[in-house]
């Protein structure tokens, strides 16, 4: 059971936003709503679902409905239609009581702003959630202390929210979140106040507390980067609709439309773009069944100047080249065997063509992806990591 | 027919006889309790010894404002000594005090109500009009009407003259709290009353203050006013220059309500917020100085 499952959510703003929902499932667009029926479309059929210890991004320009969006989840905004399951229970249904208890004790929530309590010390904010909880002073501060000290603001316990820089202010708003010990973790635009390098490193911590935490991350972000470097699957939304999801890969690599081509084509594709993507079909022979003669004539049937060798059950041998074999011929040898070079680089499926680069450097055969067992998958030659970054798709048929 | 007066005057005080007719009892109940108050808050200032009572007040506005106004009020209170105008300045704060007190505790929910609530804010807001701006003099005829002379129809249309202040920048103040802060606080699972108490009203508490502190000058420039219906204070004094054409007396009495001003202007409008040279910041810089030595 994934553990946020969001079904057919409509957001509709305006005086009678009920009235619209047939229309935006006839499918009329936002646009054509606004202006023949005068109501502003926030989220529009919008589902998807995110499991358990995921981080889950939802990317989007402004006004493409992402903010208004994640608080249709804690109900922060109130949908206009669909349902909302988190843990199997329908969020949408529940009295304000059943909610608040949701709110206290499985969703937290970062904001873009920080919004922290000016009137209160950073400890008092951090304890927030439990002060509303009704938890009891030292178990408050305990708690709250415990949470500066993994954001990594211990000794600022009794300072005043707006005496810290941004970045200090939105790690006391993520130890607020995190204080409430909720599975889940609703983070709207949490980093982009942040100046880019800030962003950066909270980012990677973010990434780093999510390897102990292992919450479930429901992240919104106008930044694509980011979107890339933290999801583990990502929702592109545009007009309040959901127009891709996959990951990073899925959408750099086959992107749904036009809008999103467009979104993605500054992004940096060689620290995303993995060998799996990228490889050709790789040409072997095999040691057992091949003598030095098959491996000429289908190098020379194939106008390739090497081959790959595997063993019977696909195992990588090593490498021979069109030279060697020519001249062991002349030589009136037969053994395959004494000419195989077995000082090759491999590389796994899901190395990165960013790491793929400098090892062309240090060699002058194609390099061999290979898996866990060393048996051959593909190969990746020069000219393949080129067409990787300039975006075009591999053969995919390893 | 354009020049048939609409007989508006005549129906309003139809409604003040037949208020007085009807609410005779209810009416009679409020002038004791504020007399009660005005008297209790008279009597507990008067029990002090000057002496006493002076250290405290300097005391006090050190600790809040800071060296100046400290040395303010301690010329000031001495002057009003010297005048022979302490029993009267004493009486003046018990009815400023009281009316004060009830505009907090009528106006600070009426804030509170029309910040919450859109209806309430549109019917409230007109009424605050018209108590602002009504000339202060009108209130006072219906105040004899219905609780006779002296200290307590002065209170009375202190108290409606005064209040608005509060029940506005209470609601102001409510409606300015950040709505991302609002909202964090939502998202934590605060109930309203939470969310009131926890979140909006500290941080709308400096423009309360500022709305107490008008409410304060409000209020002791309607108490002199009060003296043209017999209450006693410093009005009187002032009121008494005025009509024995005494330019002296009506100066010290003047005199005596400005310093009075002033002096709970200073000390209320510290009150709301932090003051550098304040004798508690200078109180806790010396303790932060002598630990860091130690």
């Amino acid at each position: 059971m994934p553990k946020v499952e969001v079904q057919k959510i409509y957001k509709v703003f305006g005086p009678a936003p009920k009235q619209i929902l047939p229309l935006l499932e006839k499918g009329e667009d936002k646009a054509g709503i606004l202006k023949r029926h005068k109501h502003s479309v926030g989220v529009n059929n919008v589902s998807f679902a995110v499991e358990e210890g995921e981080i889950f991004v939802i990317m989007g320009l402004s006004g493409s409905g992402k903010s208004t969006l994640i608080r249709c989840l804690n109900r922060l905004i109130e949908p206009t239609g669909g349902n909302i399951l988190i843990d199997g229970q329908n969020i949408t249904e529940m009295s304000a009581a059943e909610l608040r208890e949701v709110r206290r004790k499985k969703v937290a929530m970062v904001f873009q702003n920080f919004a922290l309590l000016p009137h209160k010390t950073v400890l008092e904010n951090v304890a927030f959630g439990l002060e509303i909880q009704k938890a009891g002073l030292e178990m408050r501060r305990q708690k709250a202390e415990e949470m500066l000290e993994i954001v990594g603001l211990k000794g600022y316990e009794n300072a005043k929210p707006q005496e810290l820089s941004g970045g200090m202010q939105q790690r006391v708003g993520l130890a607020r979140a995190l204080a409430i010990e909720g599975d889940i973790l609703l983070m709207d635009e949490a980093f982009s106040a942040l100046d880019p390098l800030i962003r950066k490193d909270m980012q990677n911590e973010l990434l780093s507390l999510q390897q102990k935490m292992k919450k479930t991350i429901i992240f919104i972000t106008h930044d694509l980067d980011e979107a890339l470097k933290i999801g583990d699957r990502i929702a592109i939304m545009k007009d309040g609709r959901i127009v891709q999801t996959g990951t990073a890969e899925e959408i750099l690599q086959n992107p749904a439309d036009d809008y999103v081509r467009a979104f993605i084509q500054d992004v940096n594709r060689s620290k995303i773009i993995t060998a799996a993507a990228i490889m050709r079909n790789a040409e072997a022979i095999i040691l057992e069944k091949a003598g030095i003669r098959t491996a000429a004539r289908k190098m020379k049937d194939l106008g390739i100047s090497s081959i790959f060798v595997t063993n019977k059950s696909g195992v990588l041998q090593g490498i021979v080249t069109i030279d060697r074999v020519s001249s062991l011929i002349k030589e009136g040898k037969e053994e395959l065997e004494s000419i195989i070079d077995k000082n090759i680089e491999t590389i796994s499926l899901e190395t990165l063509i960013d790491e793929i680069i400098p090892l062309f450097l240090n060699t002058g055969y194609p390099i061999a992806v290979v898996d866990e067992e060393k048996r051959l998958k593909g190969v990746v030659f020069k000219s393949t990591v080129l067409a990787g970054i300039a975006g075009e798709g591999g053969e995919n048929n390893a | 027919m354009l020049n048939a007066k609409l007989p508006l005057g005549v129906h309003v005080e139809s409604a003040i006889d037949w208020m007085t007719a009807n609410f005779a009892g209810f009416f009679s109940v409020i002038r004791k309790g504020l007399l009660g108050i005005i008297e209790s808050i008279d009597w507990v200032l008067s029990a002090i010894p000057l002496f006493v009572f002076i250290v405290a007040v300097v005391f006090l506005a050190w600790w809040v404002a800071g060296r100046g106004t400290a040395i303010f009020t301690a010329v000031g209170l001495l002057l009003i000594n010297n005048l022979g105008l302490w029993g009267k300045m004493l009486l003046t704060l018990s009815m400023v005090s009281t009316a004060t007190l009830i505009a907090l505790v009528v106006g600070l929910p009426l804030g509170i109500l029309m910040a919450k609530n859109g209806t309430a804010n549109k019917i409230i807001r007109p009424v605050l009009d018209f108590m602002q701006t009504m000339p202060a003099f009108v209130y006072l005829i219906p105040a004899v009407y219905f609780f006779d002379l002296g200290e307590v129809p002065g209170t009375v249309a202190t108290i409606i003259f005064a209040m608005p202040p509060v029940v506005r920048l209470t609601n102001l103040g409510i409606r300015q709290v950040p709505e991302d802060v609002v909202e964090a606080a939502r998202a934590f699972g605060s109930t309203p009353a939470q969310l009131l108490f926890k979140v909006q009203m500290p941080l709308a508490v400096p423009t309360i203050m500022a709305g107490l502190n008008q409410t304060i000058m409000l209020s002791l420039s309607m108490v002199v006013i009060s003296a043209m219906i017999g209450a006693d204070g410093l009005g009187k004094t002032v009121y008494e220059g005025i009509t024995q054409m005494n330019i002296g007396k009506g100066f010290e009495g003047g005199l005596a309500v400005v310093i009075l001003a002033m002096l709970l202007d200073r000390i209320t409008q510290c009150l709301g917020s932090e003051q550098k040279k304040s004798g508690k910041n200078f109180v806790r810089n010396r303790m932060e100085r002598r630990r860091a030595h130690s």
